[in-house]
């Protein structure tokens, strides 16, 4: 495969599932806006509201283009601007532009449900979507994501051009599992406290599962009611859990194996080791360590992989192969 | 004007034979089951996104060409007629080219002034004395054929370059067979849908002498083309790597492409990037689109281009006035397909008939494509006219002049309901270890009343074509 191919489809995959991930963080920002927060009510929201740029580092362009943060404007500016590499908007035309330019690698019907997102998003405005309401908008993205990756793993051959695409996707998967949990972790008050503080930080913790569709899971495994603790370890280290780190990193790996047919190289040696990590990791040692901190320390590595990648697949050396 | 052959109906408003089964449906269907036929073939291609971009206005936005659910149907008789034709005709054009490459007996046999040649901008001088594969220049041609009169077919124009739109002639054929399942199921409408294979297997024939098993990329300028859709397509089709320049590299008069496991030798490049751009070393220096090195493998053998280089000397509008002389010439056979009578204006006696007819023919430019830089008589104004003539004055060697054909109608639909619109046709000619014609091509329309220009690029749309047997 054209090393330009597998930089378009990993990066195709990336904006998909950041639009995804987007739609989610926004879900989650949503709900922790609109709680209650004991003393100060209406600073809480727009406090978590710049806490969600944070997470996607883009609150110093925002601040540029819009100075202070206002929900609705944040709204906008995350879903439908176009300034906003990593708005919804943004994500979709990417990622159709990469479709488009790579369609003789996917299938026509992947094609095809890609570009009809598109269309639609570039079919809505802004009005229209605050008149049917944020939820049925956040809802839809999620939907056409699920019915993307649905196509793909119904009609895609497993050749290397699907593992690009799975590349893409546990990585951008990881990253964003990272991102949720930093805005739970550094919205004032929460820190690394092992128990829920009051009925608020509950519901802020039940809010974060609700946003990924966890909530079930997490109920199933623990059987118990939402505990920091317990849903820091869902969302790490449990395999059971689909978007868990734990379960990306593992993916990533067996990807870029089977992607190098068992070659050693340097590349698969980083993903095996953070992945060994990960599958022998507790919770316990990770709250030692401090969230903030372990959390910083896995997406360090997260991105010395990604670059990894990019040297080993997507740059030529102009050798001549075997 | 005199009236236009209509493909469908014949003088006395009674459906043709080969139409029949068409003209049933459509006199049975309600008009709302045609109507949503119509919606849903729309939404159909703009869901699967075959658009093409536009170039001027509003650069960079993609346009859908229109879709007509009307057939263009060509009974199988006509057709066998044509099929000839057109293997005779691209075999003489393939004859041409390898001769003034190499002896240019022609030249000498004085059927074509030199000087048409050899001063041709077309004319490649770096290509004398190389060998290509069999001999083959035009691998792919697509050579446009209307129909005139009493419906009489012409061919208006050979194009042996980068000739586009046969994923048009595919997408339309799985519209339609999907629109009407019933008309596919009732009678024998010759299939299309293997052109990607037998275009592979000509790719593959075309291979440098002594490789085996040969690789076949396709070589696009980039997703900003106005035929991206198709580069793409047809390398998805046919199961090849679709490249870039950038994606290339030459080592050793080797062309490589850079895949993830390093580089891979490249053996046959369907490229649709023009001569001019394909390699800066040797044609235009500021060109991004091209690979350098890519001529001096070409040159050594290494390596084959489809089409190859200096094509275009044989499609130019003043060498197309002496193709059927080539037929003779190199085939002693009488030519089977009529050329349009056309006046060349680098004469004098044919520049002062044009200039004193100008509002009744049509005014070319020899290296014109697309219908850019066309005057048609008499759709033209006045001022249009005077402009013209003044461009034809001073040079009139960059012009020829048809009569204005009333090219045969075909039923299509329009905002008013059904209405006759002129069309024309492209069958597309493969030219490898042998000569293929896939039965069928692309039908084009003018879908404007009484326009004659039927290019995409001017508002045209498309139709399936349909070879039926009757």
């Amino acid at each position: 495969m054209l090393c330009r191919t597998a930089n378009e489809l990993y990066w195709m995959s990336r904006h998909i599932e950041r639009a995804e991930n987007t739609a989610r963080l926004i879900d989650l920002t949503q709900r922790i806006a609109l709680l209650p927060e004991r003393f100060e009510r209406g600073a809480a929201g727009v406090t978590v509201w710049g806490k969600a740029l944070e997470a996607f580092g883009i609150e110093k362009e925002y601040a540029r283009l819009y100075g202070a943060v206002n929900a609705q404007k944040v709204l906008r500016f995350m879903i439908f601007d176009a300034l906003n590499p990593s708005s919804i908007y943004s994500c979709l035309q990417s990622a159709r532009e990469s479709a488009r330019s790579q369609r003789g690698a996917i299938t026509a019907e992947m094609y095809e449900d890609l570009n009809s997102s598109w269309l639609s998003i570039r079919a809505l405005s802004w009005e229209q979507l605050v008149s049917d309401g944020l939820q049925v908008f956040l809802d839809r993205v999620k939907q056409r994501s699920a019915s993307f990756r649905g196509i793909t793993i119904g009609t895609m051959g497993r050749d290397e051009a699907y593992h690009f695409l799975s590349l893409g996707t546990f990585i951008e998967r990881a990253d964003c599992t990272v991102r949720l949990l930093d805005i739970k972790y550094s919205v004032p008050g929460a820190g690394d406290k092992h128990e829920a503080r009051n009925a608020v930080d509950y519901y802020q913790w039940s809010s974060m599962l609700h946003a990924i569709s966890a909530f079930e899971t997490y109920r199933r495994i623990y059987k118990d009611t939402v505990r920091p603790k317990r849903v820091a370890e869902l969302l790490i280290l449990r395999e059971d859990m689909p978007r868990s780190l734990v379960v990306c990193t593992v993916a990533i790996h067996n990807i870029l194996s089977s992607l190098l047919h068992g070659e050693r190289a340097e590349v698969v040696r980083q993903a095996g080791a953070l992945a060994a990590e990960m599958r022998y990791g507790r919770i316990d040692a990770i709250l030692e360590q401090g969230m903030q901190a372990y959390l910083d320390g896995y997406i360090e590595r997260l991105y010395l992989l990604a670059d990894e990648v990019n040297r080993e697949f997507m740059t030529s050396t102009d050798r001549i192969a075997a | 004007m005199p009236n236009a052959y209509d493909e469908m109906l014949d003088g006395k408003g009674k459906t043709r034979p080969h139409y029949r089964a068409f003209g049933k449906w459509l006199e049975q269907a309600p008009p709302a089951r045609i109507a949503q036929r119509r919606t849903e073939a729309e939404l159909a291609f703009h869901r699967v996104g075959i658009t093409f971009a536009v170039y001027g206005e509003d650069a960079g936005t993609e346009r859908l060409i229109p879709f007509d659910i009307v057939p263009r149907i060509i009974p199988a008789s006509e057709w066998q007629v044509l099929e000839r034709g057109l293997k005779q005709r691209v075999q003489a054009l393939n004859f041409f080219l390898h001769d003034i490459y190499h002896e240019q007996r022609i030249l000498k046999a004085g059927i074509l002034p030199p000087e048409l040649v050899l001063q041709n901008s077309q004319f490649r001088p770096e290509m004398v004395g190389t060998d290509v594969p069999g001999n083959i220049y035009a691998h792919i041609a697509g050579i446009d054929i209307v129909r005139a009169g009493a419906g009489e077919y012409y061919v208006l124009e050979d194009n042996l370059r980068v000739p586009s739109g046969v994923s048009y002639m595919l997408e339309n054929r799985k519209m339609m067979m999907r629109l009407f399942p019933e008309l596919f199921a009732s009678q024998q409408i010759a299939p299309v849908e293997h052109f990607p294979d037998v275009l592979l297997d000509n790719l593959r024939s075309v291979a440098p002498e002594g490789v085996d098993n040969p690789t076949v990329a396709v070589l696009t300028p980039g997703a900003h083309n106005s035929a991206y859709f198709e580069h793409a397509f047809l390398a998805q089709q046919m199961g090849v790597e679709l490249v870039e320049g950038q994606d290339l590299c030459a080592q050793d008069n080797m062309i490589f492409m850079r895949t993830t496991r390093g580089l891979q030798r490249v053996h046959v490049i369907y490229r649709r990037l023009d001569d001019d751009y394909l390699d800066p070393n040797v044609f235009r220096k500021d060109s991004l689109l091209g690979l350098p090195g890519l001529y001096a493998a070409y040159k050594a053998g290494k390596v084959t281009l489809a089409n190859a280089i200096g094509t275009g000397v044989a499609d130019d509008k003043s060498t197309y006035v002496h193709v059927p002389e080539m037929i003779r010439f190199y085939l002693d056979e009488a030519p089977i397909l009529n050329n349009v009578p056309t006046y060349q204006l680098r004469k004098p006696d044919d520049c002062r008939y044009v200039l004193e007819h100008l509002a009744e023919l049509v005014v070319k430019e020899v290296h014109g494509a697309g219908g850019y830089g066309m005057l048609v008589g008499p759709a033209a104004s006045k001022k249009q006219l005077a402009d013209f003539r003044r461009r034809i004055l001073a040079e009139p060697q960059k012009y020829i002049a048809q009569p204005t054909l009333a090219l045969s109608t075909c039923p299509t639909f329009v905002d008013a309901g059904i209405a006759p619109r002129h069309v024309d046709f492209r069958p597309y000619v493969l030219s490898g270890r042998g000569i293929h014609v896939v039965p069928g091509g692309l039908t084009r329309v003018a879908l404007s009343e009484g326009s004659l220009v039927v290019n995409s690029s001017q508002g045209g749309g498309t139709k399936d074509t349909w070879i039926v047997e009757v």
